[in-house]
């Protein structure tokens, strides 16, 4: 009788633990499905397209999240100057800021690729910021001449032995 | 009794949304969440590239070689440069790869799976230069906009695969096909599910020459994921973006192909020339077909010092679109005297040939070897940066390396 009792208390022992855990893997479900039907629910963000990078970062607090050194904005690349944030926020959520960097254009051109990129890239309407990133594109990013073939630079010098 | 059945039911009810959840996450990742992925901070370690790539753009992935880097005869992974227009996909399942053909030329439309394509078609092997339209943009003036490529967008792969006019004949097009048109798997930048990074193609004439694959092996190997894996079209000689990665559909057209990247001035180049800087209506660019002749001194690297009297042996390869390069020339005065280098014929049409020289100085001082290849037509290289173009593409001046006499 007692050995019976024991074993009652047993499996009753192993049901209660087993029905916890079916309750914790419903409510893990549930998330699942919410997830499923919103994934935005999840990443607790205010401000989706800046934030999306932030898992990158090592140290991830907001001081070094937008630290400047040099002159340089370090996440980006870009260079400090008035605009900066209006084009980080504005000019890397498709595409890196090296894209940006790269290239040397004229107003006219910049004003030329922002159309393009709102005609077919789904790029939004700049508003008021259109200027405030055109002045900071031309000002730090300006037109350099190369003529028709440049000079050989950067040539790091070592001896070949034949 | 009641209640046990509950709560089994609840349970695997709610293993069951787990599961599901699990596919949803496969299936369809939220944009942050590939983007982490891809935007690993090790893009070398990511693709398999060698450390001395360099990286044009992480968003998105864009690299290429330098000279040095692409003196194998058959360009190895970690050389290859890496061109996307949208997002690399992930988790791509080989076995349940489809491909179809359709489009208004099309007598019906078929679709294969990749085993089927395997099967029933008879493999080729080539090796086929790929260069990528934009390459050498960064000498451009005025600049033209988009990543700023130096010389190292271009290799000479081995690729196995079917000919896309075997399966074409199987399908079976109309009389009025006059092009194909590719489409894939990769994402839009801006996460906009209805648009199409890239979507090219070639004329009926292209698609059917015999080295034009739907590829599933490069250099004997699977396709590394960033080139195509696990089907790619491949049009040797023609700018690279004709060569579609991840593609799953190929349309059959009565019309010059309209995707993504065909329209507008991308991938064109003026019919007529222009003046630099000259604004080019878009009804006068004209789509470029065949690359133009051009020729890479991949060894030594640039900034070699030798001691005065010894000879430089240079080595390196000229390609020539859809022609043979039929010579390679060398000037180490600045273009003033020119000497012929040794030049071996293509393994098979399209692949890149191998060139060298056994070059002696005069005299102490800095140099400048170039390299002039000219292709079977007589066309050569251009010693300056050739016709400027609104988009920077097809500068095929000839490639220098800095060498002293010390």
């Amino acid at each position: 009788m007692k050995g019976q009792e024991n074993f009652r208390n047993q499996v009753k022992g192993i049901y209660n633990v087993l029905v916890v855990s079916c309750i914790m893997v419903f409510l893990i479900g549930i998330l699942g499905v919410i997830y499923m039907v919103s994934p935005s629910s999840f990443s607790f963000k205010t401000d989706s397209p800046k934030t999306e990078m932030i898992t990158v970062t090592e140290e991830g607090d907001e001081d070094n999240w937008d630290k400047i050194e040099d002159g340089v904005h370090l996440r980006t690349g870009l260079k400090d100057g008035e605009g900066l944030m209006t084009v980080v926020n504005n000019c890397t959520n498709c595409h890196s800021a090296q894209l940006v960097i790269q290239n040397r254009m004229n107003r006219e051109k910049w004003v030329e690729t922002i159309r393009w990129m709102q005609e077919t890239q789904n790029l939004w309407d700049l508003g008021k910021n259109e200027e405030v990133i055109l002045d900071y594109l031309v000002t730090n990013y300006p037109l350099l001449k190369k003529g028709r073939r440049e000079n050989l630079t950067n040539i790091e010098w070592y001896t070949l032995n034949e | 009794m009641k209640r046990r059945h509950f709560v089994k039911r609840t349970a695997l009810g709610s293993l069951a949304g787990l599961l599901g959840a699990e596919i949803v996450f496969g299936a369809n990742m939220p944009d942050n969440y590939d983007l982490l992925g891809l935007q690993d901070p090790d893009p070398f370690k990511l693709f398999g590239k060698d450390k001395e790539m360099l990286v044009l753009n992480s968003k998105p992935w864009n690299m290429e070689a330098m000279a040095h880097l692409l003196d194998d005869k058959i360009t190895p992974n970690p050389y290859i440069f890496v061109r996307n227009n949208g997002k690399v996909p992930e988790d791509i399942n080989e076995k349940e790869w489809t491909i179809t053909f359709d489009g208004e030329s099309v007598k019906e439309e078929k679709t294969f799976s990749l085993e089927e394509l395997k099967s029933k078609f008879k493999h080729y092997t080539y090796q086929l230069t790929l260069e990528c339209g934009g390459n050498g943009r960064k000498e451009f003036d005025p600049p033209a906009k988009g990543n700023q490529w130096g010389i190292g967008a271009v290799y000479c792969a081995n690729w196995t695969g079917v000919r896309l006019g075997d399966v074409l004949d199987y399908v079976g097009i109309k009389s009025d096909a006059v092009y194909i048109g590719y489409h894939a798997i990769d994402k839009h930048l801006s996460g906009d599910p209805t648009k199409q990074p890239i979507s090219r193609g070639v004329p009926i004439s292209k698609a059917y020459m015999d080295e034009t694959l739907l590829a599933f092996q490069m250099n004997g190997k699977d396709i590394p994921l960033v080139h195509g894996f696990p089907l790619r079209l491949v049009c040797g000689g023609w700018p690279a973006s004709t060569s579609g990665k991840w593609v799953n559909r190929i349309s059959v057209r009565n019309k010059v192909h309209d995707g993504e990247k065909m329209t507008g001035t991308s991938y064109k180049v003026p019919c007529h020339p222009v003046a630099p800087g000259e604004k080019v209506k878009e009804e006068d660019m004209c789509i470029i077909e065949s690359m133009p002749v051009k020729s890479l001194i991949t060894y030594p690297k640039s900034g070699a010092q030798l001691a005065n009297g010894k000879k430089l042996n240079i080595r390196g390869h000229a390609w020539a679109g859809e022609l043979e390069v039929s010579k390679v020339f060398y000037s180490i005065d600045f273009g003033v005297t020119w000497s012929e280098c040794t030049l071996e014929k293509p393994v098979n049409r399209l692949a890149w040939q191998h060139f060298k020289a056994s070059i002696s100085f005069p005299k102490t001082g800095y140099y400048e070897v170039w390299a002039r290849a000219v292709d079977a037509n007589g066309e050569s290289q251009p010693m300056l940066v050739p016709g400027w173009n609104p988009k920077g593409y097809l500068n095929n001046a000839c490639h220098r390396i800095a060498v002293k006499i010390v």
